[in-house]
């Protein structure tokens, strides 16, 4: 018994050796205007690393022999926003990454017409090489700031029934991106039934600041946090949110679509609160007053 | 250096955070300063006195004013007009920086001609405010980056400079005045002892 122990022991050890033996390979680094980009693949698993020295978290994994499932929470859960507007026929996405996101959206709607933004050129050539993404008929990424897409966007009365703001800068999402002012600019682009899925962090003091701002802007939000993720998403739309049953029901329709991507849309309506856990005494951020990188580190 | 550490979060609105618009606001910074070298060191040549020397303060302090109370009329328009954000954002600097960074530019060489009395002394009091303005900066730039953007809006602390700048030009008016009047006194009482 005591010798069979040892063995499995052993065998664990010997598995754990093996595992940090698969070396991780840099596939590519580059340093961009913004950026040290590396791709790194692990075995099958292709990773998009930005500021490596920092010790920064992985922004895209990609499994290259399987790559329509997708890989982290985060961008499963940018999916949610289908428990709001199932059909989407124009969305943006405001931060490319290693583009598999807007990829399985282009795939899940053929039709739907998807426009990403992305300011940094080296992001969206190191996505082209490495990480499978393709431009076509349907799916173009301008290189722009997401503030200045979004305005002029306004301006020509663009609407879109599917934003996802997942533009992060060095350290966090860029302050202009997180002010009152722009969240009123992003009102203006969408469409009545429009849902706004927006990728923040659950963390940090700062998380207080942002809700107080989304709420002042959009009212009532659907705060979205899974237990094993940092990651907190905020889904809005501009009429009142609807009740959990039709989410559930929702969910029931769209989930066997849904499963080659990973995405266990089945489990998220009950993750989806509108419970208020955040200080509301904070201050609203604006143009005028969005320090959030200090905040961050405070 | 506080209006340009602010000069990137005004325009962001406009023309975003992408390295283009700090490239844009440095440059017309340096190009403004340099034009400001080049009048204020042509200026001092023609009877420079204190009062000109405030006159810079608070010429810059009230062409300072506009980037808090106009900056989106002045940015909407280059907006509409200019697509590409880079050159956008470059005259975006222009029209909201470009004069009062050149008046403050005006005041280093000024400054120069006001202190230096003999040959001698013209390298250590050039030497001298050169330091003392580089400081100025380096400090503006870190109380403003690391401390005034947490504790104040950006139109406040601007409008703290427009103070700080008008304070500055009536202080050296106030001086002046003191001293002027000094002197006019000590030549009253030299000239009642000569008689």
């Amino acid at each position: 018994m005591k010798n069979k122990l040892r063995l499995l022991l052993l065998l664990c050890g010997l598995m754990a050796v093996t595992q940090t033996l698969i070396a991780a390979e840099v596939i590519h680094e580059e340093k961009s205007l913004y950026r040290d980009i590396n791709v790194v693949q692990t075995g099958n698993r292709r990773c998009l690393i930005f500021n490596v020295h920092r010790g920064d978290r992985n922004q895209t994994c990609l499994d290259v022999s399987n790559r329509d499932e997708l890989i982290f929470s985060y961008t499963k859960m940018s999916f949610a926003g289908l428990l709001l507007t199932p059909q989407p026929k124009k969305i943006l996405i405001a931060g490319l990454g290693g583009g598999t996101l807007p990829l399985a959206f282009n795939d899940l709607f053929p039709d739907a017409q998807i426009d990403v933004v992305e300011v940094d050129q080296a992001v969206v050539n190191v996505a082209k090489e490495f990480f499978f993404f393709e431009e076509d008929a349907n799916m173009s990424v301008a290189v722009n700031d997401a503030r200045v897409f979004v305005k002029r966007a306004g301006i020509l009365g663009e609407k879109y029934d599917y934003i996802i703001l997942d533009a992060f800068g060095g350290d966090y999402i860029p302050e202009h991106l997180l002010t009152q002012e722009f969240l009123e600019e992003v009102k203006q682009i969408m469409t009545k039934d429009a849902v706004l899925v927006a990728n923040t962090f659950s963390t940090s003091r700062f998380y207080d600041h942002e809700s107080v701002t989304y709420q002042r802007v959009f009212g009532e939000f659907f705060n979205f946090k899974l237990p094993a993720s940092g990651n907190r998403m905020i889904i809005t739309q501009l009429d009142p949110l609807p009740p959990r049953g039709n989410l559930i029901t929702r969910a029931q329709s769209l989930a066997p679509s849904l499963e080659k991507y990973g995405v266990p849309l089945l489990e998220y309506p009950a993750r989806l609160s509108t419970r208020v856990d955040w200080d509301m005494s904070r201050r609203v951020l604006t143009d005028q007053y969005a320090p959030a990188n200090l905040l961050q580190n405070n | 250096m506080t209006v340009e550490m602010l000069g990137a979060r005004i325009m962001a609105p406009y023309f975003g955070g992408s390295i283009s618009v700090w490239g844009s606001l440095i440059t017309v910074f340096m190009l403004a300063l340099s034009v400001g070298y080049l009048i204020g060191g042509r200026l001092s040549t023609r009877n420079p006195n204190p009062k000109t020397f405030a006159l810079f303060f608070i010429g810059a302090a009230i062409s300072s004013i506009p980037i808090i109370i106009f900056a989106d009329a002045i940015m909407r328009p280059i907006f509409l007009i200019i697509e590409d954000p880079r050159y956008g954002s470059l005259f975006a600097s222009i029209f909201l920086y470009f004069i009062p960074t050149s008046i403050l530019g005006m005041i280093s060489p000024y400054s120069v001609r006001l202190m230096v009395d003999s040959h001698e002394h013209s390298g250590h009091m050039a030497g001298l405010l050169f330091f003392v303005s580089t400081i100025g900066s380096a400090g503006g730039t870190l109380a403003t980056s690391f401390y005034f953007v947490l504790w104040f809006d950006v139109n406040q602390i601007l409008g703290g400079a427009v103070a700080v700048l008008l304070l500055a030009g009536c202080v050296i008016l106030l001086i002046n005045y003191l001293l002027q009047k000094r002197a006019a006194h000590a030549q009253v009482s030299r000239y009642e002892k000569q008689t």
